[in-house]
């Protein structure tokens, strides 16, 4: 079964995350770069993807004409997608397992993050229901 | 021809050097000769012991390579020599069992689900890892992943490379018939459409069924998992619309489903049925072939599914049979009576909040004319499954009964007489 793991954060994270010094960005490169690799080893990764800067976001609807209306400007509160991972596991138990092991990744200073990670079924095919 | 031959090839390679993932490298080495060689220098007269030869040799290379390495002599060399020299020699009836101990040793217990599912198609099926990526939707990086770990736990744990003894076997015959069994799911549960290759997993594990089956003739299970297969996949161009959505099995379009696909499961499962008590898979593709011998959903012969279930149900506690015989009998005794038996199985943890459990309990609803019941828990089995088809499908059936509600009386009465 598969899972998509992401990361949110705010758009306050996200202003502070461009402020870390160089080792603790270092640090968090490679735990990140491990972290893949071990994905890869036990035979579960299926893909991630880091997300650009929220400063870039925009929200864009249909206008009458079909035309883009965008919008730029979010509350501080709001949530963005900083990044996700899809894996193929046997069990969710083994994708909240996965999720907290990307949630101990190294903030400021070395200590764990704990950057809560929000786990999502992947929808895949059906078997018969049997009716 | 090739993936007839890989396996057999393999297992005798496997059985003479006892390495697993050098036996393998040396088979496609083989493999890759003969795919030059064959077309300019024709086929040779006997295939399997050219492959068996070259794939000898290979190893052979390997093994003095290395001990050259090593700077001494190795006595598996010398016996590579001699194999490789012998090899011309082979016959036919020991390769036969190679590849039903390759199956044994690629299901084996002490593996996890996917990777005995990956290994039995790369290393019995004769498939590339590419094709096995493709088929599980995901990267071919990490099925090659998946493939070698299996390898290394099976060359970890020191399993021989033998038959297993009588004693052993039926247990070892579980497992296979259940790792077959997932593969064919894994084609199965795919909606159709773009998703094809998916298709391929059902007819490859209708092939190694099918092999199983020519090798252990005697065991009734093994020909019930066949029949229930072919029973089963006989229905998948009905099951789906060009959309890939969902339609149920009384819904089906009949003239869709595949005769003879029918009829050679239901010649098996007769053959098998009499040859003593029926096991599980038996009894299931039995249930399959009361549906598949219905011209219309309404002549289904529901009281003969339900003593079906009835032995199923004995046979184990299994929660999923538990359900299906609910449906059953609110089939032959009216929704009232399959209701009750829900309810029983409401307190199963195992079953009472899983999305399957909630269908059905719509569905029956929806029978016994309880339309707010049935719409509440359409949409609860709509938020479980883990399945997009089945949510259109589960959504839709909640949205119709909420619209039949909303409509009055007389709008009602103006659809039925079709105004």
């Amino acid at each position: 079964m598969k899972y998509i793991l992401m990361m949110n954060a705010d758009k306050r994270n996200f202003d502070a995350y461009a402020k870390w010094s160089k080792e603790d960005l270092q640090r968090n490169v490679a735990f990140m770069r491990a972290f893949n690799k071990e994905l890869r080893d036990a035979g579960v990764f299926v893909a991630t993807e880091g997300l650009g800067a929220p400063n870039e976001a925009k929200s864009v609807r249909a206008g009458g004409d079909g035309e883009p209306i965008t919008d730029g400007v979010f509350p501080e509160s709001k949530e963005f997608l900083a990044g996700y991972w899809i894996i193929d596991v046997e069990s969710p138990e083994q994708a909240y397992n996965i999720a907290a092991r990307a949630s101990s990744a190294p903030g400021p200073g070395g200590t764990p993050g704990s950057m809560p990670i929000e786990v999502r079924r992947v929808l895949g095919g059906f078997a018969d229901l049997g009716l | 021809m090739l993936r007839e031959l890989t396996p057999q090839v393999l297992g005798t390679v496997v059985r003479r050097f006892r390495d697993f993932a050098a036996a393998e490298d040396a088979v496609q080495e083989a493999l890759l000769a003969a795919a030059t060689q064959w077309p300019d220098e024709g086929v040779p007269g006997n295939p399997r012991a050219w492959l068996t030869q070259v794939a000898f040799r290979r190893m052979a290379d390997r093994m003095r390579s290395e001990s050259a390495r090593r700077r001494r002599e190795d006595e598996m060399a010398l016996e590579a020599s001699r194999a490789a020299n012998a090899a011309t020699a082979i016959d036919a009836a020991p390769e036969e069992d190679d590849t039903l101990v390759l199956l044994f040793m690629c299901c084996h217990p002490a593996l996890t689900a996917a990777s005995a599912i990956a290994l039995t198609l790369r290393a019995v099926g004769g498939l590339t890892t590419a094709e096995i990526a493709r088929a599980f939707l995901v990267p071919e990086a990490t099925m090659a992943q998946r493939i070698s770990r299996a390898r290394q736990c099976i060359q970890d744990s020191g399993i021989p490379f033998q038959l297993p003894t009588k004693a052993e076997q039926g247990r070892r015959l579980t497992a296979v018939l259940h790792v077959l069994y997932l593969i064919f799911n894994e084609g199965y549960t795919s909606s159709g459409g773009p998703r094809l290759q998916r298709v391929e997993m059902s007819r490859e594990a209708i092939r190694l069924m099918r092999s199983l089956c020519n090798r252990l003739p005697d065991e009734a299970e093994v020909a019930g998992l066949l029949a229930l297969m072919l029973l089963t996949d006989a229905r998948r161009m009905a099951r789906t619309n060009g959309e890939g959505d969902l339609i149920p099995l009384n819904q089906q379009d009949r003239a869709l489903w595949d005769r003879r696909q029918i009829a050679e499961g239901l010649a098996l499962i007769s053959a098998a049925l009499p040859k003593g008590p029926a096991g599980p898979y038996q009894l299931q593709a039995a249930v399959a072939a009361v549906h598949d011998e219905a011209a219309r959903a309404e002549d289904t012969d529901w009281p003969q599914i339900l003593a079906l279930y009835d032995l199923l149900g004995r046979m184990a506690d299994n929660p999923m049979v538990a359900l299906n015989h609910a449906i059953a009998a609110a089939m032959v005794n009216g929704p009232t009576r399959g209701l009750e038996l829900l309810d029983k199985l409401s307190t199963d943890a195992r079953v009472g909040d899983h999305h399957r459990f909630h269908a059905v309990r719509a569905h029956l609803l929806e029978m016994a004319g309880d339309r707010d019941g049935a719409i509440k828990h359409y949409r609860a089995a709509a938020g479980k499954t883990g399945s997009l088809p089945e949510r259109n499908y589960l959504l839709m059936q909640a949205a119709r009964l909420s619209s039949e509600r909303h409509e009055t009386p007389a709008a009602r009465a103006e659809k039925a007489e079709g105004i």
